[in-house]
């Protein structure tokens, strides 16, 4: 409770400073609008904004779910076979030497100007840190237990399944609440090379236009949306790893 | 006679000199040579001989080796090569016929009491006996704690846990590396009389860097130290002893001086 207070008045005095600074710096609103022509713009705007974020949402969400699919599915297979290891891994690290945003242009020539290419971008921002996070995590089983399932005499399959994977689940979690929040980035770049919707078309459109207050309302809604995805994801993932263990 | 014994009588009729328990075939361990990491040798030269059907201690201060020795036997020892001989007495392959307990109980905290005990028949791909869990876990005492997660017992009843899954394994050898030493005095002595019950018959090596274990449990007690591996008679009575019995006591002395001996 206490941090929460802080942390509001935190965000109060940092407004404060922001309408202050516009006060007193006599700054035009078409290059910074103080935070009550915001939240007027907001106001104003509220149906238009919450058309475009539904989309940008729908995007955020598909590209979240794919591609912690996607990237699950690949660190168990780097996991599991060391041929897809050796083959597959350079690979991996040298696709993460290309920015995702120079292939934003080449997503939206190839899928087109609508949902995928988004989603795409966002699959494609989240799908490393998720596959890293939870690969770390399967090749670093305890030794301890794996020794204790060679006594057994485990099999290999088996012991992926029943103790490599539920052990490596906590890295999963961390892969996911990074995913949370890259996930949005990769959204409204796509959005910013070519749409006709969404939240970073709105964005644009609005400093084209010099509607700074358009353009800072719509960035607000983007940042809302980012932090409860990345709450909601780290309390879904907390509460069930509690229940996994106790 | 249990399962176990039918399958190593299956094995080998052979009845093993020297073995605790004649008639049964719980097979007898060696290992002689030197152990290395690398270059560096860690252990040895050392003829260990643990006899079959006995309760072996394996006595010694920290870092001696002790550890290294039983992960080398159980298998596991992926660090560290023998430079020497290991076998079985009845001289059939090992693998298969070892079950492990270490100082860390190695429970998995996703799973129940039951699911933990049953661990080694999932982990093969086979049918786990329910039954027969129930019976062993009835056995250290736990019945009652089936569905309990480990995250919820204390560290005397985790340690039980990890008794039953190796009671489970039903195998003839036993490696049991300083169980219970991470456990308070008096679950400790309730542990060594409950292992002594249910282990006796089996082939048991213990590590151990405690006189007074090593005192209440072994039928043989073996010292490991820098200049090597030596072997101290024991009292003739039967383990478990009663920690406060005399000739448990002046062993359990005479094994701590030759501790500080060296």
């Amino acid at each position: 409770m206490r941090r929460w207070l802080n942390g509001l008045a935190g965000a109060v005095a940092g407004l404060l400073a922001w309408q202050a600074l516009i006060a007193l710096g006599d700054l035009p609103p078409f290059i910074l609008p103080g935070p009550i022509r915001v939240a007027q713009a907001l106001w104003a705007n509220v149906l238009l904004i919450a058309g475009h974020a539904v989309v940008t949402l729908a995007e955020i969400l598909t590209g979240l779910v794919l591609g912690a699919i996607l990237g699950g599915l690949s660190a168990i297979l780097l996991a599991a076979s060391p041929l897809a290891r050796s083959a597959l891994r350079p690979m991996l690290v040298l696709s993460q030497a290309i920015p995702v945003f120079a292939l934003a242009p080449l997503l939206t020539l190839w899928l087109g100007y609508g949902f995928w290419s988004k989603v795409a971008m966002a699959l494609l921002i989240i799908y490393f840190p998720v596959t890293s996070a939870f690969f770390d995590a399967l090749v670093r089983t305890p030794a301890d237990w794996v020794g204790l399932a060679r006594v057994m005499g485990a099999r290999p399959a088996a012991v992926l399944l029943h103790l490599r994977i539920p052990a490596a689940l906590p890295g999963l979690a961390s892969g996911l609440r990074l995913a949370a929040v890259y996930a949005p980035i990769g959204a409204v770049i796509g959005e910013w090379v070519g749409a006709a919707q969404g939240l970073g078309y709105l964005m644009l459109l609005a400093n084209g236009r010099a509607r700074i207050d358009l353009m800072f309302a719509a960035l607000i809604v983007l940042v809302l949306i980012t932090l409860s995805l990345h709450y909601l994801v780290d309390a879904v993932c907390g509460s069930l790893l509690r229940r996994m263990s106790t | 006679m249990t399962a176990w014994s039918r399958r190593a009588f299956a094995r080998t009729r052979d009845e093993e000199p020297g073995s605790c328990f004649p008639g049964q075939p719980a097979p007898s361990l060696l290992l002689s040579g030197r152990v290395k990491i690398g270059s560096a040798t860690i252990v040895g030269p050392v003829a260990l001989e643990v006899r079959g059907g006995c309760w072996t201690c394996l006595l010694g201060p920290s870092g001696v080796g002790k550890s290294t020795l039983l992960a080398l036997l159980a298998g596991v020892g992926d660090h560290v090569s023998l430079e020497g001989d290991q076998r079985a007495g009845d001289d059939a392959p090992l693998a298969g016929r070892v079950a492990l307990m270490a100082q860390s109980d190695l429970l998995l905290p996703w799973l129940n009491v039951l699911d933990n005990v049953t661990l080694g028949a999932r982990l093969r791909g086979e049918r786990a006996d329910m039954m027969r869990a129930r019976q062993v876990l009835d056995r250290v005492g736990l019945a009652d704690l089936a569905k309990a997660r480990p995250a919820t017992l204390s560290g005397g009843q985790r340690q039980r846990v990890a008794l039953a899954r190796t009671l489970m394994e039903d195998r003839p050898v036993v490696l049991l590396d300083e169980p219970f030493s991470a456990l308070d005095a008096g679950t400790r002595a309730r542990m060594q009389d409950l292992a002594a019950k249910v282990l006796a018959g089996r082939t048991v090596l213990q590590v151990t860097h405690d006189p007074a274990e090593a005192a209440r449990l072994g039928q043989e007690v073996l010292l490991l130290t820098r200049s090597g591996l030596s072997r101290v008679e024991p009292p003739a009575t039967s383990p478990p002893r009663a920690f406060d019995a005399p000739d448990t006591l002046v062993f359990q002395g005479r094994l701590l001086r030759r501790l500080l001996e060296v």
